[in-house]
């Protein structure tokens, strides 16, 4: 009964950064229906931009606001400048393109720090069975999650952000600056892309290293419906639990597969995920 | 606007481009009845295309052979991947799945019965192929855009960790070694054994082609396009579109385990690290870079996945760099030619060399609502 | 030499070519001749003042970390080689290209550096999964194919593989070295293993089994590529193993210490050569020291921490001979991070094809570079005998077993051993090492 409640917590820990990630993809589909496969590498460039800065201060909490500005940046460049292009080419087009980004980005990360694994702290004690790392972990997650509902329910900028989002022409005639509000989406998104980059990157540090985090977000975002912030968290802890307990009772080698049969039961069962409201946005 | 609709470019409507198989030669203008039927002429132009790489390998050494057998495969399994997403419009991020079922099938064909015909073993690894395609297809026939996209990655790194369960039999993180017979000893001296898989790969290659490019200027072709662009419409016309829809899975699923065995038949091996995130990726993303919706598309794709990898090692040797900016000089060149061909050309190589061709700027039609 | 079968007769050719494929068609896929051995009397890539070899090596991608610093390690002798008139007055070439891990790739990249670059030889490719790739390649290819950088037992097969020679102790061998050494010294202790998940783990534990079998109570693996080892340590605190028994690369030795840290889980553990590298280690864990506790020093995670070697540890600060010449090389010659075991890996590496180069003669050929390997006796810079014989390749043949002491360094608990990997005991040996200076080429410097 230990070892559960220890495979839990373990679970939960590595779940709040799928759901962070898984968050972060959400937030920029909701907003401009592409799937941004270069959200790792933005993670992963603000987790080094991060090491740079603390180890220059000194000062972990001076490179986690770098990490959120890096993220923020990057975010809101990729859509200015790669995304806001090609919205009139194909829906895969964009997805291409971030893409490409995301090699750019992981080959760029090597370039300037080598690919040889780097010691990353963690933001405070890592010890204990759920240390006050981990707690820090699920509780920003936690945290961002409840700031994004009551940024969108209950604030102007909200609104503005959904009306662009689903219908831009109408938003623009009304004085929306559709542009603006998309580009600060996707830094907003980014930005907890950061987090996440943040919150993965310990204890090592490599251009790979969220790699396969990457593919457990997009999992679990999935699984939750990418309609729905709510389920992006809710599917990220899911999926780190779950995979906790299959590492820990079945065998770290089936992770994946246990992953893949899960996703295709909910999606078999829920074709538009676990928290999707109706098809209300199916044209 | 609907994610589901994927939209491939104007260029699927011009039926010279969407059917023609890669080949060095042009079409003659074939005036008898026979000539005009789609298989008659695929099967033509493929018997040109298989003379070209048996005269260009003749000419070049082995590095090039075994590039020409990469682009060949490659060809395929992009053909494959072309014929699920330009076609039917669905969106697979795993097609390196399916070349991980062949190449297993080809592996453990080879390993367990070696007297098996080659021929039986790619039909059998095809089998294989087909088979999944059909269980994955029907798991998520229902499954539209991005679901869909997020469930094949998954399948694209949760089918390879198999090959880790069952290390006896699939040689667990190691993967499978095995020698291939090379070419037959009638041609010894003529023809070596890398040439000769050359064209052993780029014969499996172009029989897949005709039978995709058959497939897609006949009625299941129609069915599947318009089911791409409008299903609701395509419904009430009467298209079946559940089954439709699986057996684009399966052809296209066939195509990857056939390339998937080509690439184990050539190289000796089956690796689980070979089919992994990154091959699935790039497979789909070299198919936007060469063109959606056209066979040519997945021909330019194939160039790219095998020769942009080589441009950029050798753009690292040339250049005098520090050694962690040259061992990363590859993977940056290939993202940034990805990232200038999309927003350069967004129909891709193959939508930018025939626009050229017509020489007239129609503008896109692009059918994204957004 | 080849003939253009299309331009020759195009008609007949191309019935040919389809008769061809048909009968080949029907011909076993994995039936293959026999061909005849390649022509070893030659001197490929050899020229007055080159000699280009080549490895591949994964420089990119999830595998990467942890093995740049080898080629690293050989290309910095090789510069000092070269920058002191070379062997026999010709520089060493030394291409180490990329395969990022992926066997595909390996096949690709063997076949341009033996067809393209036209190496002399392979010298140190790295990996099981992507060098048995292109072991059979190699040898059909009569290209020497020397020191692969890993440390399975297919190596050392001369029947098979009769140009092939083996560099690192095999996995079995060094875990009964340590298997034999933990069934002395922790007698009454429980056992638990943590393996990486493919042939390091399986051979790993083929060696440990021998003499632990009765004391293992758990049996744990991990994926290379994973990044979490919480719920396997977790799993190994539950079953009560007091010693742990890693076969695991560094990155995965300090997960382990790290998390075992966490949960306050404090077991003995011991590493197999791969992973005990306490250079690379403590920079790994530099970062948790002032959370660890008292001093804020890396070495708590790793005091007591116990490794088997087989080459002079850079640690042992006891004015090895072989460490200074590396140190004094890698300064010059090497990069900004510190210089590690692993360095020390492929400089050694790198010296032992050094000393068989100079010993294959003025003009050297394939041939003449094995008979050389073949006649050479001793250990090279290592501890323990290298053997590199007619009948037997496995390289370093054995090792010996160290503990860290916080703040002291390495102190040596077991002498150099020697064993076999199949039933044979493990047995005290003495080597008698060259020097720096004893070789040719390195002692112009």
């Amino acid at each position: 009964m230990e070892h559960f409640a220890n495979l839990t917590l373990n679970g939960l820990a590595t779940g709040a950064v799928y759901a962070a990630l898984a968050l972060s993809l959400v937030l920029i589909y909701q907003a401009t229906r592409v799937l941004n496969f270069a959200q790792p590498a933005f993670a992963l460039v603000s987790a080094y931009v991060a090491y740079a800065v603390t180890a220059a201060t000194g000062s972990y909490w001076a490179g986690f606001a770098a990490a959120l500005a890096t993220g923020a940046l990057l975010g809101a460049g990729t859509e200015r400048f790669l995304v806001r292009p090609l919205r009139n080419a194909s829906p895969l087009s964009p997805i291409i393109a971030t893409l490409g980004l995301l090699m750019v980005l992981q080959g760029a990360v090597g370039m300037v720090w080598g690919n040889e694994p780097l010691s990353f702290a963690y933001p405070l004690d890592y010890r204990g069975r759920f240390s006050p790392a981990d707690a820090f972990a699920l509780v920003s997650v936690l945290l961002v999650a409840f700031g994004l509902f009551a940024l969108y329910r209950f604030t102007p900028a909200g609104l503005r952000m959904r009306a662009a989002a689903i219908r831009p022409e109408a938003a623009r005639l009304s004085g929306v600056r559709v542009g603006v509000v998309l580009a600060s989406a996707w830094a907003l998104a980014s930005a907890i892309g950061a987090l996440a980059g943040m919150l993965a990157a310990p204890p090592f540090l490599a251009p790979n290293a969220f790699d396969l985090i990457f593919v457990f977000a997009i999992a679990a975002a999935v699984a939750g419906g990418l309609e729905n912030p709510f389920g992006a968290v809710a599917g990220g802890l899911a999926v780190g639990v779950l995979l906790s307990y299959v590492t820990g009772y079945a065998g770290p080698e089936l992770t994946a597969l246990a992953a893949l049969a899960v996703l295709l039961t909910v999606l078999a069962l829920k074709p538009d995920g676990l928290f999707s409201r109706a098809a209300a946005r199916k044209v | 606007m609907a994610p589901s609709t994927h939209r491939a470019p104007a260029s699927d409507a011009d039926p010279a481009a969407a059917d023609s198989a890669p080949a060095a030669t042009a079409p003659r203008p074939g005036r008898r009845a026979a000539l005009r039927h789609p298989l008659v002429r695929h099967g033509l132009w493929a018997v040109a295309a298989l003379a070209a790489v048996a005269a260009l390998t003749a000419a070049t050494g082995p590095v090039t052979d075994l590039r020409v057998a990469n682009v060949g495969l490659h060809l395929l399994a992009v053909a494959g991947l072309q014929f699920l997403v330009g076609t039917s419009g669905q969106v697979s991020l795993g097609h390196g799945a399916f070349m991980f079922v062949g190449s297993y099938a080809m592996a453990l064909l080879v390993v367990n019965v070696p007297a098996m015909p080659l021929a039986a073993g790619m039909a059998a690894a095809c089998a294989a192929g087909c088979l999944a395609g059909l269980v994955v297809g029907a798991a998520t026939a229902r499954l539209h855009g991005p679901y869909l996209a997020g469930a094949t990655l998954m399948l694209a790194v949760g089918l390879p960790a198999i090959a880790l369960r069952f290390p006896d039999l699939l040689g667990g993180a190691n993967g499978l070694a095995f020698a291939t017979i090379g070419a037959p000893p009638f041609l010894a001296g003529a023809v070596d054994d890398t040439q000769w898989r050359a064209i052993v790969v780029w014969t499996v290659a172009l029989i897949g082609l005709v039978v995709l490019a058959t497939a897609s200027a006949g009625r299941l072709g129609r069915h599947l396009r318009a089911l791409r662009d409008d299903a609701a419409a395509a419904s009430l016309s009467g298209v079946p579109v559940g089954r439709a829809r699986v057996t684009a899975f399966v052809i296209s699923a066939g195509a990857g385990s056939l390339a998937g065995a080509c690439q184990a038949y050539v190289l000796g091996t089956a690796t689980p690290s070979t089919y992994g995130l990154s091959l699935s990726l790039v497979l789909l993303a070299a198919l936007v870079l060469g063109g959606l919706g056209s066979l040519w598309g997945a021909f330019w794709a194939a160039l790219a996945i095998v020769y942009v990898e080589v441009a950029g090692t050798e753009l690292a040797h040339a250049l005098d760099l520090s050694t962690d900016v040259r061992n990363n000089l590859p993977v940056v060149f290939f993202g940034a030619v990805l990232i200038t061909v999309v927003l350069a050309w967004p129909r891709g190589v193959h939508g930018a060399l025939s626009a050229l061709g017509r020489h007239r700027s129609t503008p896109l039609k692009t059918g994204d609502s957004r | 030499m080849r003939t253009d079968p299309i331009r020759a007769a195009r008609p007949l050719a191309a019935a040919s070519l389809a008769l061809a494929l048909l009968a080949a068609g029907c011909t076993g896929a994995g039936q293959t001749g026999e061909g005849a051995a390649a022509d070893l009397d030659v001197s490929t890539g050899v020229t007055d003042d080159t000699v280009t070899i080549g490895a591949h090596m994964p420089l990119t991608g999830p595998a990467a970390p942890g093995y740049s610093q080898i080629s690293v390690g050989a290309q910095a002798v090789y510069d000092f080689v070269n920058a002191n008139g070379g062997v026999h007055g010709r520089s060493i070439e030394y291409l180490a290209e990329d395969d990022a891990y992926d066997p595909t790739r390996t096949v690709e990249v063997t076949r341009e550096l033996v067809h393209n670059d036209e190496i002399f030889a392979m010298v140190g490719g790295l990996g099981t999964p992507t060098h048995s790739k292109v072991v059979d390649f190699l040898n059909t290819e009569g290209v020497p194919d020397l020191f692969p950088s890993s440390g399975a037992l297919m190596w050392n097969d001369p029947e098979k593989y009769p140009l092939t020679y083996g560099y690192q102790v095999d996995y079995t061998k060094e875990s009964k070295i340590l298997g034999e050494h933990i069934s002395e010294e922790f007698a009454d202790a429980d056992v638990g293993y943590l393996m990486q998940n493919d042939d390091v783990g399986v051979d790993s534990q083929r060696g440990l089994d021998m003499y632990l079998q009765d004391q293992a109570v758990a049996v744990e693996h991990y994926e290379s590529g994973a990044e979490d080892v919480s719920a396997q340590i977790a799993n190994l605190e539950q079953e009560g193993a007091e010693v742990v028994v890693c076969a695991c690369i560094p990155n995965y030795v300090a997960l382990a210490l790290l998390e075992s840290a966490r949960i306050g889980y404090e077991p003995q553990f011991v590493t197999s050569s791969i992973g005990g590298d306490t250079v690379t280690l403590r920079g790994l864990l530099s970062s948790f020291a002032e959370q660890a506790g008292s001093g804020g020093d890396p070495d708590d995670f790793l005091d007591g921490l116990m490794t088997l070697g087989y080459l002079p540890p850079v640690e042992m600060d006891d004015g090895d001979p072989w460490v200074e010449f590396f140190r004094g090389v890698y300064d010059e010659y090497g990069e900004d991070a510190p210089m590690s075991n692993t360095t020390v890996y492929g400089m050694v590496q790198a010296v032992l094809f050094v000393q068989a180069l100079e010993a294959a003669g003025e003009d050297p050929t394939r041939a003449s570079l094995i008979e050389a390997l073949e006649s050479q006796e001793g250990s090279g810079p290592g501890l323990v005998p290298f053997a590199s014989t007619e009948d037997d390749r496995g390289g370093f043949s054995g090792g010996f077993i160290t503990r860290y002491e916080a703040g002291e360094g390495l102190e040596m608990v077991r002498d150099p051993a020697v064993t076999d990997n199949a039933e044979g005991d493990v047995e005290d040996v003495e080597v008698d090492r060259p020097l720096p200076e004893d070789i040719g080429p390195l002692s112009q410097g």
